[in-house]
């Protein structure tokens, strides 16, 4: 099976320092990778060469038989692989509907149309409601996003990246700023919609262990820029001595 | 829309129909510019309420506009007011493209300076390129016809309140159309997600730059159409008309009317200007008076007449 995305011999400079060394990695279908590390290990800027969002310094990324690397964000929704951030990115003032459509007006690359009404196209309209549905924000369509709660909004965030109907999502700590009680449901109601959505891999960068041991297929570890592990997660944690050094302190697992 | 607000509207047009035939003819030549900014500002709220980038600079095209008028009819002889706005928006279009090609690479308040500074470069072109603009003279407005009708045996008042009066108005009603079907299609749609968060905007496949420019081009030509309209009652075109203070007028109308609302700018147009002629009767200070609204306005009123006008903010929209 050939990769749906692939990250090969990337490093990425800073000036003389460099963030990312020589790291080369695949994706395939049906997988949710967990990308760990601890803080400065290159997460991130993995993640944005990943994306499109950086160049890399050295090296390819290629999604889908196609060169990726920086294209940046329009390009990268383009091609199908959608990015949702860790702090809650929302449009304060427009509704659950407006928000999921402009999604759905790119996907279907209806945005140069400046004559038909928006909410009253019924392609737009039945898409974002499916796609709310998905998210249990269907009741909540002509909502201004600024008075959902919090974990609604997280989920109008990352539901809004689904409409562009990717193959690939990468999520970065989608449960962060919830509470510890909300996390479960969040992830759950991510996985069962990454199925209904079509979904083919998911890119997770989490910093909850017990979540990375719950949901994830194969974990990624960074550590100062080099890959650490690549690991399905049952000898991760199997191995004390990875988790020390991502995490850096012995975990006891359930 | 749906069914009540309709009617308002339908009623206010009628309203605005009988004008000429209610009011003393001073009054409804203080219509005339409300109508003319209703439209240039219905443009730059496009740019400012929608796509959130506040110009500073938007006289420059209310100018461009009323140049163009100028120069068509008193130098070229070209009367057909059709054509001259045509004219005009194809000017704003060119002067536009470029302006706003580096402008929209930049946002808040360095997008403001730079739209300003356009603004005054516009400004000191007319007053100093004195062969082609008449310097600070101005150009005088030759009336122009109107559908072809030249209008000529009818006297100044008469040709402003009665033929000019429903040219504008029907203008108005044109313009305002296709600016709400803009603002509710797809293209407005996006326009929103770009002021309210642009980032992640990106990240839906929104092509922020070229929408930011997109908006940028349309409200300049509005504001060419508006500045065309602006010009004929006045019978001149002079380099004030792109002076920043102008360009701080149309921003004092919009949120004046209520920026957040599509009808916002033109009750703004129209509350400014009725403001204004009282203010200018009851005191020699009307500008310190004018001051003084404008920051009553932003501190007890940010939405402006608009925001009172409309019913709260509600978590549910229920779909206006």
């Amino acid at each position: 099976m050939s990769p749906l995305l692939e990250a090969i011999d990337v490093s990425k400079n800073y000036g003389s320092f460099s963030a990312l060394k020589n790291v080369s990695l695949e994706f395939f279908e049906n997988e949710t990778v967990a990308i760990v590390g601890p803080n400065g290990a290159g997460k991130t800027t993995f993640v944005n060469v990943l994306t499109g969002l950086l160049k890399p310094t050295q090296g390819e990324v290629i999604f889908l038989g196609q060169s990726i690397a920086g294209v940046g964000p329009v390009k990268l929704s383009q091609y199908g692989m959608a990015r949702a951030f860790q702090l809650v990115q929302i449009f304060p003032q427009l509704t659950v509907q407006e928000t999921i459509v402009a999604a759905v007006i790119s996907q279907k690359k209806k945005q140069y149309d400046f004559w038909s009404r928006s909410l009253n196209d019924k392609e737009l309209v039945d898409r974002a409601l499916e796609v709310a549905n998905i998210f249990k924000l269907g009741k909540k369509m002509n909502w201004q996003a600024s008075y959902l709660s919090q974990g609604e909004k997280k989920l109008l965030d990352i539901a809004s990246a689904f409409a562009l109907s990717p193959q690939v999502i990468l999520l970065d700590e989608p449960t962060s700023g919830i509470s510890t009680a909300d996390k479960r449901g969040i992830m759950d109601t991510l996985m069962s919609a990454a199925k209904l959505a079509g979904i083919k891999a998911m890119l997770l960068v989490e910093h909850d262990m017990e979540l990375v041991a719950e949901y994830s297929t194969r974990i990624v570890a960074l550590a100062e820029g080099k890959l650490l592990a690549d690991l399905p997660p049952k000898e991760f944690f199997a191995s004390e001595e990875l988790q020390a050094k991502i995490i850096g302190k012995k975990v006891h697992h359930a | 829309m749906k069914f009540k607000p309709l009617l308002i509207l339908v009623v206010l047009i009628f309203a605005l129909c009988m004008v000429p035939f209610v009011l003393p003819a001073y009054y409804v030549t203080l219509v005339l510019p409300a109508i003319a900014y209703g439209i240039a500002l219905i443009g730059f709220n496009l740019l400012f309420g929608y796509t959130g980038l506040l110009s500073f600079g938007h006289a420059l095209y209310i100018a461009l506009g009323a140049y163009t008028v100028a120069i068509f009819t008193s130098r070229l002889g070209i009367t057909s007011m059709e054509l001259n706005i045509l004219a005009a928006v194809l000017c704003s279009m060119v002067i536009a493209i470029p302006i706003g090609l580096l402008c929209v690479r930049y946002v808040r308040i360095f997008f403001g300076m730079l739209t300003l500074a356009f603004g005054m470069l516009f400004h000191s072109f007319l007053f100093k390129f004195y062969e082609l603009t008449g310097g600070d003279s101005g150009i005088k407005v030759i009336r122009p016809h109107l559908f072809g009708q030249d209008l000529s045996h009818l006297d100044k008042t008469a040709y402003l309140i009665g033929p000019f009066f429903y040219y504008s108005l029907f203008l108005l009603l044109i313009f305002g159309f296709i600016m709400w079907r803009m603002v509710n299609s797809p293209l407005g749609n996006h326009l929103k997600t770009i002021r309210d968060n642009p980032r992640k905007a990106e990240y839906l496949g929104v092509k922020v730059h070229q929408f930011r420019l997109i908006s940028f081009v349309i409200s300049a030509m509005y504001g060419a159409v508006g500045g065309a309209l602006l010009v004929v009652p006045v019978g001149l075109a002079d380099p004030e008309l792109a002076y920043w203070t102008h360009s701080g007028n149309i921003v004092f109308m919009t949120i004046l009317g209520g920026f957040n609302h599509f009808f916002g700018p033109i009750v703004g147009a129209f509350a400014f200007i009725g403001l204004k002629d009282q203010l200018v009767t009851l005191t020699q200070y009307w500008r310190f008076a004018l001051g003084v609204v404008l920051v009553l306005l932003v501190i007890l009123l940010p939405g402006g007449i608009m925001g009172l006008l409309s019913k709260k903010n509600s978590p549910n929209r229920g779909g206006d």
